[in-house]
């Protein structure tokens, strides 16, 4: 395990811990401590990714979550996860992970290809060259999307567990390096309940990348204190990736990752939904890296990367570097590197006026300081080795003198800082431009937070603690924290501080002979300045319409690093600020969130969106049922028995409820219970018809209306005493009728004294119907006067039905002689076998959903939602007698509305069609004459369609224009497939038109 | 997520509130006598307000009663919840 670039001594890796992974099949060495980028990095393992469009070699550009190409799928099979960066993903004994983007391995890529067609590839290309033919789209997308590549999901289940919990505190603090450290020591000092969280494995942020023992120090003494505190909940592996409404934000905890393959019973992640009080951002901030000729090459890398992987990982990125930077934060890194070794023979700065007190020192050592001066291109095929030099122009639109090569195998690069202000912008604030630190810093806040420390714009360690400390007392004084004069915060020194100063510098010039070259603003898209300014050309202007044209600032790190570069080139082109251009919208998540923390434990038909079981439902499965999904419920569809097919199944269910008697579970019907004086009065509001005269013991079908004169639902309710009704509904409008009932009740009618009370689960119903429906009841109820004398249609009763109290409604959706056995739930089974078993002499048959709509089809009884759809008045529906001339309700005015009384409205019909086997589909358009003419104007559609075995033909419903007055009228319905059927238009009720059969 | 008073229950979580929209617009005593436009303009017509606007919510997955609150359709802030029984506040009290 040679791992040549690994410093000797330092570092915050555990060397007393070594561990072998593998990085695409190869096997390598690292410690605890490191991530697969700083042990790649010791390894000497610069080419880890192929680019997305071009396939270009690329390495490890950043340290944390900026990084936009080393993005890693991570394990096999079902733990397996696409796109983690190698920047953030911790080592462990047995690892193994691969690179995305590359076929068949990331040295020799068969697709870098792409890089020679790249001239057909740029900006808008794909919209452009794939949009025609339209069908070739398909096949296109396919091609491109395997070319474009990113990790792969796993299709197998997920074995983990994920929880979310819910929690609050005072003092939310994002962020722990030093300036989080102090705020939240701040808070935790003042009295608050403090949350700390971070998104690495370990607290100190900015400090780990520095040289000092001192500041290593003073992390364990804050987190030593901090610790003490029983009100102080300390976060490492948790990222807070979004921040709401109301100082809601959500963290995204990791806790099983890191661990590897020891097993373990604990939740892989968690979400934390966190209320805070206040919160304080000390999010940091990101370099930008620098935008020049083939500026992608592996070995380019973030000056503060440099510096991160040399003094917390004890890594040396490279042996010979050059530094390119535009501000002062470089020097460090360039101390960093001769420190330890590495070679730096020149450090390119655009300024011409420097003040860092570092720059002597550096020249003293033998650095080479180029000021004024850029690097306009770096060579090499897989990997830098050398970059060109040049001077660059006081206005810095040109390049001047000849080009001056260095070799090198690491280039560092410091465009400068960009707040990382993507909570702050999440959270509903709105970030503005320093125009002096070239970058956006926090507006003024919109909700109870602050930015502090870098995210601030305040780049100086010092101040960063002090500024800490003071946002999290006072963050902790808003929140109602009391505790006052309190010490001041150990303070950390910096031996070369300096003001931080920057020569803002987006793109460097073209040089001529580098002009063909590429310069990448977002490396992860492959979005580069040619393709900004061929948007512009094409006349693009908003930032927002740039990014769906280039794609910069999409995907997996949603342009952390090339955003800013990337407006401000698009600025330069428009020749505007920057803040002119503004920013895309930061959307959650901070960075990518797994769907199984998302989901957690709300997967399955348990958890994610419950199955809703009738008392009978485990009868149904025994004997053979087809299930259908009415909402939430399963509903027997169909039984079919042995080899018998659906239509065989239904048609024979049909007869037998026409001939003999047949039962069906009707428990998910919604039921209302409906209490109190002023209940009638209230019914004759919501219901089209008259409820002031209705005896106690008898039932009523009833209308409702939304206040459009659109009917809404419908059923019986039965009147079980002066001030008592029981209403039912429809299976998947039972909530809504409810709701809309508590809304006119509580907002429109305060004073009715009238109340409601939702009871659909309380109570099964076994609905028997047919000729020998009152055979069996009599059988199951003997106390029960079951004549049509005494128990006619359209009344209740109560009795005892198989020793259990029960409510049965003499009513009929079949238009059998049928009744609805009501009776609590826990007896619904025994009921229902009992009243089966007493049926079995009658030839009683199960029958389910398909069948019950073929039977009310026969009767033109409607289904609300099937033969209506929000657009149909009662008139329409042929059912004007069911509104009360005597009353209003709620929806009655507007059944006179001028658009409600059009004779040409659609109407509600029978069709039969002229072969009567032909079954036309649902949902067919009907028009007058199939003709070639288009549009062809459509004057209805079919609502409902079956095969009436009962009459030994097809019958549909449907809606026509004007419908009514058109019986017997010849039109075409057609189909899918083109055909034309011809049908007929006739009366609704294709089956005892009379309604005899019912009353018997 | 927002946090939203339900006078009966206090702040809870948006989540289990739904919204019935703009507030105050009373159902006419005797809709027959009204004109189609009367009708249209109770029916259809909302004010569609830019800042400071009283809905009515309800408080559908907890105590399931309606009340009428202050929003602020720009920033999303809410301002009082009051019963229906209560006069109707200033704008962003
Ligand atoms: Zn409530």
């Amino acid at each position: 395990m040679n791992q040549k670039n690994r410093l000797p001594t330092g570092g915050q890796i555990d060397r007393s811990q070594p561990v072998s992974f593998q990085f695409n099949g190869r096997t390598y060495g690292g410690y605890t401590g490191d991530t697969v980028a700083s042990a790649l990095l010791a390894n000497d393992v610069k080419l880890v990714a192929r680019s997305l469009k071009y396939h270009r070699p690329r390495g490890i550009m950043g340290s944390g979550a900026e990084e936009p190409s080393a993005l890693l799928q991570v394990n096999r099979g079902a733990r397996s996860i696409p796109n983690l960066r190698a920047t953030q993903t911790e080592i462990y004994d047995g690892l193994k992970v691969s690179s995305v983007n590359c076929w068949p391995s990331v040295s020799l890529d068969a697709l870098s290809l792409m890089n020679w067609l790249s001239p057909f590839l740029q900006a808008g290309f794909y919209y452009k060259t794939f949009m025609y033919p339209r069908k070739g789209w398909m096949f296109y997308e396919k091609v491109i999307r395997r070319a474009a590549g990113f990790g792969k999901v796993s299709s197998e289940p997920d074995p983990d567990r994920y929880d979310k919990i819910n929690a609050w505190c005072d003092v939310l603090v994002v962020g722990g390096g030093p300036t989080g450290l102090a705020a939240a020591l701040g808070a935790a000092r003042a009295g608050a309940r403090v949350m700390l969280a971070d998104e690495g494995q370990q607290f100190g942020g900015g400090f780990l990348r520095t040289e000092s023992e001192d500041n290593l120090q003073w992390v364990s003494d804050v987190l030593r204190e901090l610790e003490e505190f029983s009100e102080v909940r300390l976060f490492k592996r948790t990222t807070v990736a979004g921040y709401y409404d109301g100082n809601f934000l959500v963290l995204n905890e990791r806790l099983t990752d890191h661990l590897g393959n020891a097993t373990t019973r604990n939740a892989r992640e968690k979400i934390w939904r966190v209320r805070a009080k206040q919160v304080v951002l000390s999010t940091g901030a990101i370099e930008r890296p620098l935008v020049f000729a083939s500026n992608d090459l592996p070995g380019v890398m973030l000056s503060s990367a440099v510096s991160d992987y040399i003094n917390r990982y004890a890594v040396k990125p490279g042996q010979n570097a050059v530094i390119f930077t535009n501000n002062d934060t470089a020097y460090r890194s360039a101390l960093h590197m001769l420190d330890n070794g590495v070679g730096v023979g020149a450090l390119v700065d655009a300024r011409t006026e420097i003040s860092d007190p570092l720059f002597d020192k550096l020249a003293h050592r033998g650095v080479k300081m180029m000021k004024g001066s850029v690097v306009v291109r770096a060579q090499g095929k897989k990997s830098v080795s050398a970059v060109e030099v040049m001077r660059l122009s006081a206005d810095g639109k040109s390049l001047e003198g000849t080009p001056e090569k260095f070799d090198c195998d690491l280039l560092a690069v410091s465009g400068g800082w960009s707040p990382a202000v993507h909570l702050h912008a999440q959270s509903g604030a709105k970030p503005v431009f320093d125009d002096e630190k070239a970058c956006f810093v926090p507006g003024p806040a919109f909700q109870n937070e602050i930015s502090v420390g870098a995210a601030s714009g305040n780049f100086s360690a010092e101040k960063a603690v002090s500024d800490g400390y003071q946002a999290g007392i006072s963050a902790a004084h808003s929140a109602g924290c009391q505790v006052v004069d309190l010490p001041v915060i150990q303070e950390v020194s910096d031996a070369y501080t300096s003001e931080y100063a920057i020569r803002p510098l987006w793109q460097v010039p073209g040089s001529g002979s580098s002009d063909r070259l590429k310069r990448f603003v977002d490396f992860q898209n492959d979005t580069t300045v040619k393709d900004i300014k061929i948007a512009v050309q094409e006349g693009y202007q908003s930032i927002e319409h740039l990014k769906r044209y280039t794609l910069l600032g999409f995907g997996t790190d949603q342009g952390k690093l090339g955003n800013i570069n990337g407006m401000a080139i698009l600025s330069e082109e428009l020749g505007q600020d920057l803040i002119q251009t503004g920013t895309t919208t930061f959307r959650p998540f901070y960075t990518p969130v797994t769907f199984g923390a998302i989901a957690g434990r709300e997967i399955g038909p348990t958890f994610f969106d419950p199955v809703r079981k009738t008392a009978m439902h485990d009868w149904h499965v025994e004997h053979g049922a087809e299930f259908e999904n009415v909402g939430q419920w399963k509903r027997p569809w169909y039984y079919p028995k042995s080899g018998e097919t659906m239509d065989q199944a239904v048609n024979r269910e049909c007869l037998a409820v026409r001939k003999q008697v047949g039962v069906i579970d009707a428990s998910t019907l919604g039921k209302i219970e409906i209490y109190g004086p002023d209940a009638a009065e209230f019914l004759n509001y919501v219901y089209t018809n008259s409820w002031s005269n209705l005896p106690v013991g008898s039932c009523r079908y009833g209308l409702m209306l939304g206040e459009d004169g659109m009917i809404m639902d419908d059923g019986v309710t039965a009147k079980l005493g002066d001030n008592h009704f029981y209403m039912t509904t429809t299976t998947g409008g039972a909530a809504a009728v409810l709701s809309w009932m508590e809304r006119w009740r509580q907002t429109e009618w305060p004073s009715m004294r009238v109340y409601f009370t939702s009871v659909t689960d309380q109570w099964a119903v076994i609905s028997i119907a047919g000729p020998k429906a009152r055979e069996i009841l009599t059988k199951v109820a003997p106390t029960l006067d079951a004549s049509n004398d005494q128990f006619p249609f359209m009344t209740f009763r109560d009795s005892v039905v198989a020793s259990v109290e029960a409510r049965i409604f003499r009513v009929s959706f079949s238009g059998e002689l049928s009744y609805e056995i009501n009776v609590p739930s826990d007896c619904g089974k025994d009921v229902w076998e009992k009243v089966f078993e007493a049926g079995m002499e009658f030839g009683i048959t199960p029958y389910g959903t398909e069948t019950m709509h073929v039977l009310r089809a026969e009767k033109g009884f409607i289904i609300v939602g099937q033969d209506t759809d929000g657009s149909m008045t009662p008139v329409d529906m042929g059912m004007s007698w069911i509104v009360s001339k005597n009353k209003d309700c709620l929806g009655k005015r507007s059944l006179s509305r001028s658009d409600c009384i059009r004779e040409d409205r659609k109407q509600f019909v029978g069709l039969l069609t002229e072969d009567p086997n032909k079954v036309l589909p649902e949902g067919a358009q009907l028009v007058e004459l199939p003709t070639d003419a288009r549009p062809t104007p459509m004057i209805g559609h079919v609502t409902s369609s079956y095969f009436s075995a009962s009459l030994g033909r097809s019958i549909a419903l449907a809606v026509v224009k004007g419908g009514k007055s058109r019986m017997g009228a010849r039109i075409h319905s057609i189909l899918m497939t083109g055909e034309s059927v011809p049908v007929s238009i006739c009366n609704p009720i294709f089956y005892d038109r009379e309604g005899e059969r019912q009353n018997v | 997520m927002l946090l939203i008073r339900c006078p009966w229950c206090g702040l809870r979580e948006q989540a289990e509130f739904s919204c019935g929209g703009e507030a105050h617009i009373v159902r006419p005593l005797k809709p027959d006598e009204l004109t189609d436009e009367q009708w249209a303009d109770y029916l259809f017509m909302r004010d569609n307000t830019k800042g400071w606007q009283t809905e009515q919510w309800v408080h559908s997955g907890g105590c399931r009663r309606w009340f009428n609150a202050q929003r602020d359709t720009v920033t999303y802030k809410f301002g009082i919840s009051y019963k229906h029984t209560d006069p109707k506040p200033e704008d962003g009290d």
